[in-house]
């Protein structure tokens, strides 16, 4: 019995943790979580029985959308839900831009920096909900406190992308202008304007793309557009309505999805 | 000319949308604000105590959701990648149209649905954050896989290894990484979203909110947000911390 001079299994080694004892730890302390947080959720069959029996319900619905008989309340809610998509898209952006300039580390002082970096960090850690709970409770309900928070927050996210775009500019540009004695100004408008503009249009259409989803859910809490709609119809049970409302949003979502990647495409 | 119309178009949307707005309480909204600060301040600490088990709540649920979304997400992006998709005919247009839906329809929308199907509870908020959660890891997944390096795989195939065989060693190897990466960083984004979805009942701390607000009680309102506020800032630390040390 002479021993093989090559080995004749393989075994794949362990790609993250490297150490036996570690892996072992966390495994039992991932089992551990997992049979702690499993354990706390509790299933009533006896509600899930009539549940059953709600969901073939809309699943009915959904594949036989009622579109005509609330057609009245879903336009309405549409129409909301997109004039308050574009115009905060566009407010947002206007506000945007000098913040994302103010939040670029090579543009701004240090001072305009770090409070242009606090209201971008502001805007992203608070959720659009819970913005919109309290631009309900100060400026009433309707399409006006869903305009405010879809505004505020595309503020964080473009003046964000943005700022870090500036950020990754070619120096050599911005350099060519400085040496040409161009104010502040001149640099902007010569040096950065035209590197990041294809960038600062297609995120913009990200971010319409974006706003459109988030107004069909800040309805929810009174802020207008489709999502009360949405929530009126549900709470009737009105299951077909709803699903007609569905498909209007997953469809527009679509489009928009796709007219934004052409157009994203089309600029660059 | 184009600028014209965007400020036409905008104007137009502003009348459309402002039409039913009711301007007494948009200019008395400063006033309203200084009010309902002074009515919040201070956050009520002694309520701290009834947030610990919605807060445990509202984690199990975007980590059981985050792994429900993963198990289901998996298979679709494998089907829905155009290198590794059995059919290109039937299949693949099927996965990417499972992954487009379930990403276009908000968890708060899902957690509405399934609520009224399943009841209120954490089942239906799991369920609503898996679901969101497939279209965006399958999405980001599938375009990782396309992405692989087709030598390793031609090297496996080689061997003549067999279709389960070309997968296991030729790419998820490869995507690995990938989707370590984004899968926490899914999870980062569901601790922000099963933190509100409490508000239609699908529980969690939100729900503890809802309760608050329908109250009235501005001060718990305001811990409540202190505490997702600190929630949320905590994941982003740790998904940062983790998809450095993998990538």
């Amino acid at each position: 019995m002479t021993q093989a001079d090559f080995p004749t299994t393989w075994r794949r080694p362990p790609q993250l943790i490297k150490t036996r004892q570690w892996r072992i730890i966390l495994t039992i302390s991932v089992m551990v979580y997992l049979f702690l947080a499993i354990s706390s959720v509790e299933i009533d069959w006896q509600r899930m029985l009539i549940g059953v029996e709600r969901g073939q319900r809309f699943v009915a619905g959904f594949l036989q959308p009622d579109f005509t008989s609330r057609w009245r309340d879903i336009s309405a809610g549409l129409i909301e839900s997109l004039t308050m998509t574009f115009t905060s898209t566009i407010v947002g952006i206007i506000i945007s831009v000098p913040i994302g300039i103010g939040a670029a580390r090579n543009l701004a002082p240090r001072w305009i920096y770090m409070i242009c970096r606090g209201i971008i960090a502001t805007s992203r850690a608070l959720q659009e909900i819970i913005v919109a709970i309290f631009f309900v409770a100060l400026f009433g309900f309707g399409a006006f406190a869903g305009f405010l928070t879809l505004a505020f927050a595309t503020i964080g996210f473009i003046g964000k992308l943005l700022a870090e775009d500036i950020e990754d500019i070619d120096e050599a540009q911005a350099e060519a202008i400085r040496a040409t004695g161009g104010s502040w100004l001149q640099l902007v408008n010569y040096a950065v304007q035209p590197q990041v503009m294809p960038r600062l249009i297609g995120l913009s259409l990200y971010r319409f793309d974006i706003n459109f989803r988030e107004s069909a859910v800040i309805g929810i809490v009174g802020a207008g557009g489709i999502g009360a709609t949405l929530n009126t119809s549900l709470s009737r049970y009105e299951y077909d309505s709803a699903g007609a409302i569905l498909i209007i949003i997953i469809g527009i979502v679509m489009l928009s999805e796709y007219l934004s990647g052409h157009l994203r495409r089309f600029v660059n | 000319m184009f600028w014209l119309i965007i400020v036409a178009l905008f104007v137009f949307c502003w009348n459309m949308m402002t039409e039913r707005t009711m301007w007494v309480f948009v200019y008395d909204a400063p006033t309203a604000a200084a009010d309902l600060a002074s009515r919040a301040w201070p956050p009520r600490w002694s309520y701290m105590s009834q947030l610990w088990a919605p807060l445990w709540d509202t984690i199990n649920i975007a980590t059981l959701g985050t792994l429900l979304g993963i198990i289901m997400a998996v298979p679709l992006a494998f089907l829905a990648a155009s290198n590794t998709t059995p059919s290109r005919l039937i299949l693949r247009p099927f996965a990417l149209f499972c992954i487009v839906a379930t990403r276009s329809i908000n968890s708060l929308i899902w957690a509405l649905l399934l609520v009224s199907i399943l009841g209120p509870g954490l089942l239906a908020g799991i369920l609503a954050i898996a679901f969101r959660s497939i279209g965006f890891i399958g999405k980001l997944l599938y375009e990782a896989i396309e992405e692989t390096d087709i030598n390793q795989v031609e090297a496996i195939t080689a061997t003549g290894a067999s279709q389960g065989q070309i997968l296991n060693y030729g790419i998820v190897p490869q995507v690995m990484p990938a989707f370590y990466g984004i899968s926490v960083f899914r999870w980062d984004i569901n601790i922000r979203e099963s933190a509100i979805l409490g508000l239609v009942g699908a529980g969690g701390i939100g729900a503890q909110l809802q309760a608050s607000l329908n109250v009235l009680a501005w001060p718990q309102v305001l811990l409540i947000i202190l505490v997702i506020l600190a929630t949320v800032v905590l994941s982003e630390w740790v998904s940062a911390k983790v998809r450095h040390a993998i990538i």
